[in-house]
């Protein structure tokens, strides 16, 4: 059971970071970025680092904090 | 930032959110010591609060620390660590072996106020570096 | 130019999972890792350090020069940011 969440979590790291790679939209790659540091704090809870996780939650959190400021102040979507 | 999103929705959200979002960062570092956290979690859970100040209210926000507070917050919270190793040099010890400091009666007690003397350095200067990203990256060419 | 990217990465993602392959499961006692450094911790930590969280008194007493070193290149980042970005702004606003 556990190993198939962390199976199915690592999935959605994947698609995640792919779609963000290759998204247009800032504000969408930002998002799936956000997704992605959350289902990796699950991950470490579930391998016990409860401390790793808590930094990469709140670390997470900010970032995507700083990112949507600068989305403001830059254009949105790419030209081409 | 200079304007900020206040609606007043979110200004009544953020007036009562953020003596928690304090509250629960002292408790981050204070509690370091029997569960999980410890100064960076807590000084970025400071700066995240001065941040959600700036965002929602503008420039002259009410927890308004600004690029000049954040560097001296910053540089304080490494002095502080500094100051705490060579204060063990001087009483005697190596460098940050706080286990000779006078603190306590004995030399256990005193590591553990010693790790509670560093992590509050670590947690000032990571909440200053992140007010000073915060500033310069939203304040830039915002020159009227 | 793409395609020979993508040819690169998928080898080099194959060689990283042949790699984690000979790796230890998670929360094996008998890992390298587990077996001669760790005890020395779990043993002495509350004994030396009067501190229960194990995870802060590695970071905070037994490896502190590795956590000052941290807090340092963390605070110069900051600073550097300050000459980089806030450069063109007038000294009066800083």
């Amino acid at each position: 059971m556990m190993e198939l969440i962390q199976v199915a979590l690592l999935l959605i790291q994947v698609v995640c970071a792919v779609i963000a790679l290759t998204s247009r939209d800032l504000m969408v790659a930002v998002i799936l970025f956000a997704a992605f540091s959350f289902c990796s704090a699950l991950l470490f809870t579930m391998m016990g680092a409860v401390d790793v996780a808590f930094t990469e939650a709140i670390i997470g959190t900010a970032t995507t904090v700083f990112y949507v400021a600068v989305i403001y102040r830059v254009e949105r979507g790419s030209s081409k | 930032m200079r304007k900020g999103f206040g609606s007043i929705i979110l200004d009544v959200g953020f007036r009562h959110l953020t003596p928690f979002l304090i509250l629960y960062a002292v408790y981050v570092l204070v509690h370091g010591h029997y569960g999980p956290g410890g100064g960076f979690q807590a000084g970025a859970l400071l700066g995240l609060a001065v941040v959600l100040g700036r965002v929602v209210q503008g420039q002259d926000a009410e927890l308004g620390i600004g690029l000049s507070g954040g560097l001296v917050l910053a540089c304080t919270g490494a002095l502080i660590f500094l100051a705490i190793g060579l204060a063990s040099l001087l009483w005697g010890g190596n460098f940050l072996d706080y286990g000779v400091l006078p603190i306590a009666s004995a030399p256990a007690e005193a590591r553990a106020l010693g790790i509670l003397g560093i992590e509050a350095g670590v947690t000032m200067g990571v909440m200053g570096v992140i007010i000073i990203m915060f500033d310069l990256l939203t304040r830039r060419g915002e020159r009227e | 130019m793409r395609k020979a990217s993508a040819v690169v990465l998928v080898v080099i993602a194959l060689l990283f999972i042949y790699a984690a392959l000979d790796l230890p499961p998670t929360g094996d006692h008998e890992a390298p890792a587990a077996v001669h450094v760790s005890p020395r911790y779990i043993e002495s930590a509350y004994k030396e350090t009067a501190t229960q969280n194990m995870v802060c008194a590695v970071l905070a007493d037994y490896r502190s020069f590795d956590t000052l070193g941290e807090v340092i290149v963390i605070v110069i980042a900051g600073i550097a940011i300050v000459y980089i970005v806030g450069v063109s702004r007038p000294a009066d606003e800083i």
